[in-house]
């Protein structure tokens, strides 16, 4: 199987390491070789955060470089429009149109662009904007908007459909199961493959 | 078959040591290494522990390994510094137990002050350094460096770099191996550095080292792998994964042991290439070896950087001169740092810091974030413990003035403090200081993820513990009087920092506020008023990020994000309008 590159981009705090975390987990359960990437240091006070997250018969670097991932899956849309360029020819954008202001933002220094869904849909052919926060409420709690889009980009997988059930209820706490397996479920139909 | 885990390197270098049956560990957190430690203390069999500082750590190790148990000891790259001390004098002792010091490096430093390319160190100290290129082999390489510490009676140096630490990848697991009962033995020519037994010592280390080259080639950690003969390439650690990426049909001798290098290896794989190719990140560490070897490099830092991380792109662009297209990046965004969290007890301080003007003598921890923008408000920061030496000795040569823009205040963490601040502290009142010391006492080591320290009265495990009394510490030294305030109430903050500041002697502030994310501090959140408030956004100025600008039309008011907000008042003191409530 050729590799599969995803790039997770969100802000810290968004549960971008816990997507990466399920990711890996069902590609692990897949019998794939799995690699997986990730600064932290900072992420819990507000910064950008991503996550590397590669897939195959056999994986190398743990890291993607701009312009090679199949995948860019976004968690917050500047954050989405910051990483664009790292998709693929002929790759997929999915991302949670939600907005954080960032601290630059918040204090006034700068402003959050306009236009960032038209900046985002230039960069490539398919882009699939995902309503996360909206369908996490539906779901039951805004936290779970991470796993609204794991279910979105479980879509194009080729992955086992029961793996990411039984993934996520190893991974999360019991009492989040429920809502994550929802969320995760609402996210699968967010997207028209 | 065997159990397999997805672990990052860090976590296998814990796994490591427990099935290598590592008896002690010891730490000082420090990014991108700390979780080395955190993982350690998962397993009951091995007392591991946070010790205040590297060196201390290092000695705690030392100590273990004399007595004759398998010890790790982790650091950040700069952490070795600190324990420099011992490590150099630790190689003429050796060791009895094996004794394996982590050196986690930072290239494009994501979370460091500066990119120092740790494996100088072994060169430096004359002890091997091992680095592993993934998971598996940080696991398995533990163990192999524990054996070449025993076998050869010496500390061995283990670097990961970020990359290897803080990816995931696939280990097959297995069961702990113990090796031994600790038991001492009094042995002073081998364990007692005096002058008289130090040149003893050290023909026996230079000894060592030959001993370690012919070991070099045979070591299980160098490999080659032949394969299309034009581009032969010399490279360890995560480099390797870089290369096998972006160069599948090149020959490669991956280096596991990177000193003492392997010499006949390289020569032979030399001799079967038509290019020698060394890539290494940082310094040209093998590359200078190579070259003196009298061994033709084809390439080597001629192409590739010294600053920074590689990736499989640049080494095809710069081996293959291949330039991947690659689509630009979307430009003009708003840069998203990290930021003070909505409630931290720093915001007050720094926001009154920022408005007297002063010369803040900074340090490491979650209030070097004081130097970004908005606040900008932290004007120097070198080392760990560093703020209360720099400001002591700003304090001495400036003139007397009343321009408190010539006027320093040292800002310290409670963790810093105990890591290297108290003998700056110790040295301010001896030497007459007459500078400001604010030590920002949050208990716990913040930046790091909120790691306990001798403040907290916690060990690493989350026994109960004695917890260090940081007034007490300074009236111990000398100290008369210790200031303390509220850092919640601007007006306060500014009045004592006022006050002290106009005193012709060292000034003391302790500032207690429990870290508001490590305890989950929450008061109900504070709401604006939209009608009294003008958009003046002044209160922005405070950066935080569950406050944001609303415009609607002409109309521009504040919003406070009710989910982030925990209630702290600091905007709402700032406000000239009493929209805050």
């Amino acid at each position: 199987m050729k590799t599969v590159n995803i790039l997770l981009s969100g802000v810290g705090g968004q549960g971008v390491l816990l997507a990466s975390q399920i990711l890996t987990r069902v590609a692990m359960a897949a019998d794939l070789d799995v690699k997986q990437s990730e600064v932290h240091g900072m992420s819990q006070r507000g910064g950008s955060v991503t996550s590397h997250v590669r897939f195959g018969d056999k994986v190398y670097a743990p890291t993607i470089d701009p312009g090679e991932a199949d995948f860019v899956l976004g968690f917050e849309r500047l954050e989405a429009l910051r990483n664009a360029h790292y998709v693929a020819p002929g790759g997929v954008i999915l991302y949670n149109t939600m907005r954080i202001n960032p601290s630059t933002v918040a204090s006034g220094v700068a402003t959050y662009p306009e236009g960032i869904e038209e900046r985002i849909a230039a960069f490539a052919d398919r882009v699939y904007a995902v309503d996360g926060l909206g369908l996490a409420e539906k779901a039951g709690n805004v936290r779970a908007a991470n796993t609204v889009m794991v279910g979105a980009i479980s879509r194009f997988l080729p992955i086992d459909e029961n793996l990411w059930a039984a993934k996520i209820r190893e991974i999360l706490p019991a009492k989040l199961v429920d809502l994550n397996l929802k969320a995760f479920e609402f996210g699968q139909q967010a997207v028209a493959v | 078959m065997a159990e397999k885990a997805i672990l990052s390197g860090n976590e296998a270098i814990a796994r490591g040591a427990f099935e290598a049956g590592v008896q002690l560990a010891a730490a000082y957190p420090g990014t991108p290494s700390t979780e080395i430690l955190e993982n350690v203390a998962q397993y009951d069999e091995i007392y591991s522990e946070w010790s205040p500082n590297e060196k201390v750590a290092l000695e705690v190790g030392v100590g273990s390994a004399i007595a004759g148990a398998r010890t790790l000891v982790a650091m950040k790259h700069v952490g070795v510094n600190v324990a420099a001390d011992a490590l150099f004098t630790l190689s003429y002792t050796g060791i009895k137990g094996g004794l394996v010091l982590v050196t986690a490096d930072d290239p494009a430093m994501h979370s460091s002050q500066n990119e120092q390319d740790n494996r100088n160190y072994g060169k430096f100290a004359k002890i091997p350094v091992i680095e592993p290129a993934d998971s598996q082999e940080a696991k398995e390489f533990i163990a192999l460096a524990l054996e070449l510490s025993e076998n050869f009676d010496t500390p061995v140096l283990f670097r990961t770099t970020t990359r290897i630490s803080h990816s995931k990848s696939l280990v097959s697991l297995a069961g702990r191996q113990l090796h031994g009962q600790p038991q001492l033995e009094k042995d002073m020519p081998k364990y007692t550095m005096l002058p008289a037994f130090g040149r003893l010592k050290h023909p026996v280390v230079e000894e060592r080292l030959q001993k370690l080259r012919a070991y070099a080639e045979t070591s299980p950690c160098n490999r080659v792998e032949l394969n299309d003969r034009q581009i032969g390439v010399v490279c360890s650690g995560i480099v390797y994964q870089y290369v096998k990426e972006a160069l599948p049909s090149a020959s490669v001798l991956k280096i596991g042991l990177s000193y003492p290098l392997p010499t006949q290896m390289i020569r032979d794989f030399a001799a079967q290439v038509e290019k020698l190719y060394v890539i290494e990140e940082l310094d040209p560490f093998m590359e200078e070896q190579i070259r003196l070897l009298g061994v033709e490099v084809a390439h080597g830092k001629d192409l590739f950087p010294i600053c920074g991380e590689f990736s499989p792109q640049l080494i095809r662009e710069k081996v293959l001169g291949t330039a991947t297209a690659v689509n630009t990046a979307a430009d003009g965004l708003p840069a998203r740092p990290p930021a003070f969290c909505p409630g931290c007890s720093h915001r007050g301080i720094f926001t009154i810091l920022k408005k007297l003007k002063v010369f803040v003598s900074g340090d490491i921890g979650c209030y070097t974030l004081g130097a970004l923008p908005p606040i900008q408000s932290l004007h120097a920061c070198v080392c760990m413990g560093a703020s209360i030496g720099m400001a002591h000795g700003m304090a001495h040569v400036l003139p007397d003035s009343d321009d408190l823009s010539q006027k320093t205040v040292a800002v310290i963490g409670d963790s810093t403090f105990f890591h290297s601040g108290m003998t700056g502290l110790l040295n301010a009142v001896y030497n007459r200081s007459t500078s400001v010391i604010m030590i920002l006492d949050n208990r716990t080591t913040g930046m790091t993820g909120g790691q306990e320290n001798p403040g907290t009265g916690k060990t690493i495990k989350g026994d109960d513990t004695i917890a260090a009394d940081i007034p007490a510490m300074a009236r111990a030294f000398g100290v008369k009087e210790i200031v303390s305030l509220d850092p919640y109430n601007l007006q306060e903050v500014e009045e004592v920092l006022r006050a002290e500041l106009a005193k012709p002697e060292l000034s003391v502030i302790v500032v207690e506020a429990p870290c508001v994310l490590r305890y989950r501090v929450s008061k109900p959140p504070m709401q604006v008023d939209p009608e009294k408030c003008t958009g003046c956004k002044r209160c922005l100025q405070v950066s935080c990020n569950a406050l944001g600008l609303v415009e609607e039309g002409e109309k521009s008011y504040v919003q406070i994000d009710q989910n982030m907000c925990v209630g702290c008042t600091v905007c709402a003191q700032v406000c000239k309008f009493e929209a805050i409530s």
